[in-house]
């Protein structure tokens, strides 16, 4: 069971638990993490599960492509290392990934 | 205005919502969710779609899991309500319990409009509103030949494309004249028209279903109004919902096309709220007439507003209505409500299926629907958010960009 770090705009940290399959999204959602508001449930179409990938983590990921691109350029105060956690699904070699949370999600 | 207990009739989107809100508001009464499908509450939308191809599995559709309920104090009851007790504030349970409120939610949400034709009752006939609909429909849609889809709606339609997509030959039967008519413009309805098309699906429009046929129990034919005889070995039907009122007409509320409600999504008693599919209210957006919406944005957005409200944080309803649907792989986004429209404008291209349907009211801008133009979607609620002044005539200028005119008129 791959472990997530978010870190909150303030700094706060929280462990999240995920099952290798899962959208990042929903096991922020399951722990009930501030800041995820997940609107749609994960069907890229709200853009407020929107996350910053940790520097150390960004090259190991592709970058958003296609409807996330897309719906990214809306999201609010989105980075070169933004991404939707809904369209993010978790592997084993997520484990230990740290991903920041923007201040708003709107 | 101190509340003890809140309790919440109906476990989907809505009625969860409230749930998850109130405690996020510290809410720190008792709450009791009261849902009579089994198991924990779960989305809808992909029912239809990712759920039944199997590319999402159970547990995804769960809002949260079981532990959630638990830490939040949450009472799920696995129950039907019979009655509400209005003069002594409490609801009656199926299991003979009663439950006492301080404040009732009504979130009890809409069931399919049933198919009014004799077969209706046959074992591969199927609506899709529940889990248990999806479960039982999901081996029946790999292993069909022939299906028929009766009616052209978000639902039919998202439908079509899965069937399509695992093989089957779909007929998809509609009584208007042109796919999902009222929802969207002519317009999109054609570029969706085509698509389906194109995935092999056959359209019949202005025609409905008389009777299905069966051989030993099974499906085996549907007959069509005008007297012809389709192969059918599936039929499923997604012909409107017909809202969950009936609690709340047995009390004494008032009912308009579901249960009515203020600005503030009370109902006629003020010890009862009603939100999500089953309510009609006055919609800032839909010139304040009482408008009753089925969708998720609606769910999300009403029990953030009641939670808040009870909360005392009251402030009247106001969301931009949104909506989504998914079929094969174009995605639809509608922002804002284009009842009444009287002119259109198009940006992008049908023939690459990226366009957006910009549609004005005596040249105001009300609603935009978008193809796999997730971008000009979401400067659409930001534009429509705000009192929009965005004219059909310049919207209309050869090189116009939404998303560009968004970042130039903000505030």
């Amino acid at each position: 069971m791959p472990t997530l770090t978010f870190i909150e705009h303030n700094g706060t940290e929280h462990k999240v638990k995920g099952d290798v399959g899962q959208s990042v999204m929903q096991a922020a959602t399951f722990a009930s993490l501030p800041g995820i508001t997940a609107d749609c449930g994960g069907a890229c179409s709200c853009a407020t599960c929107h996350t910053y990938i940790d520097d150390a983590w960004v090259s190991k990921l592709q970058a958003a492509e296609g409807m996330e691109n897309d719906m990214l350029e809306y999201a609010f105060e989105r980075r070169d290392n933004s991404r939707l956690s809904c369209q993010l699904i978790i592997s084993e070699e997520m484990d230990g990934m740290v991903l920041h949370l923007p201040s708003s999600q709107f | 205005m101190t509340l003890a207990s809140v309790v919440i009739v109906g476990a989907g989107q809505a009625g969860f919502q409230v749930a998850a809100s109130l405690r996020q508001e510290g809410f720190e009464g008792s709450i009791s969710l009261i849902g009579d499908e089994p198991g924990l509450p779960y989305q809808r939308p992909p029912l239809s779609k990712a759920y039944l191809l199997g590319k999402i599995q159970e547990t995804n559709l769960l809002f949260r899991p079981s532990d959630f309920f638990t830490a939040n104090r949450i009472d799920l009851q696995h129950d039907q309500v019979t009655a509400i007790d209005r003069q002594n504030h409490r609801v009656v349970l199926a299991s003979g319990a009663a439950l006492k409120y301080d404040h009732l939610v009504l979130a009890t949400g809409a069931h399919n409009r049933p198919l009014p034709v004799p077969g209706a009752d046959l074992p591969q006939v199927f609506g899709i509103k529940t889990k248990a609909d999806a479960d039982a429909l999901a081996p029946l849609v790999r292993s069909a030949r022939n299906v028929v889809v009766v009616g052209a709606g978000f639902i039919g339609l998202e439908f079509a494309a899965v069937a399509a997509a695992l093989g089957a030959k779909v007929h998809v039967l509609e009584l208007g004249e042109r796919p999902m008519a009222r929802a969207v413009s002519r317009e999109m309805s054609e570029l969706f028209r085509q698509a389906h098309e194109n995935w092999g699906v056959r359209f019949d429009f202005r025609q409905g279903l008389s009777s299905i046929d069966s051989d030993n129990g099974k499906v085996v034919a549907v007959q069509t109004n005008d007297g012809r005889s389709l192969p059918a070995d599936l039929v499923v039907f997604g012909i409107g919902v017909i809202p969950n009122a009936q609690l709340a007409t047995e009390a004494g509320l008032e009912i308009e096309n579901g249960i009515k409600v203020d600005a503030n999504l009370l109902t006629s008693d003020p010890k009862i709220s009603a939100l999500g599919d089953v309510a009609s209210f006055p919609c800032l957006h839909n010139g304040e007439q009482h408008t009753r919406l089925e969708s998720v944005q609606n769910a999300v957005d009403q029990a953030r507003a009641v939670a808040a409200r009870l909360m005392c944080k009251s402030a009247p309803y106001s969301a931009l209505p949104w909506f989504w649907t998914d079929q094969g792989d174009l995605k639809l986004q509608i922002a804002g409500l284009s009842s009444g429209y009287d002119s259109t404008v198009i940006l992008g291209d049908a023939a690459e299926q990226k366009m957006s349907v910009l549609c004005f009211r005596n040249d105001r801008l009300v609603a935009v629907e978008s193809c796999n133009r997730m971008g000009d979607h979401m400067a659409a609620r930001k534009i429509l958010t705000r009192a929009p002044k965005l004219t059909a005539a310049e919207a209309a200028a050869v090189g116009f960009d939404l998303k560009a005119w968004e970042a130039e008129n903000r505030d």
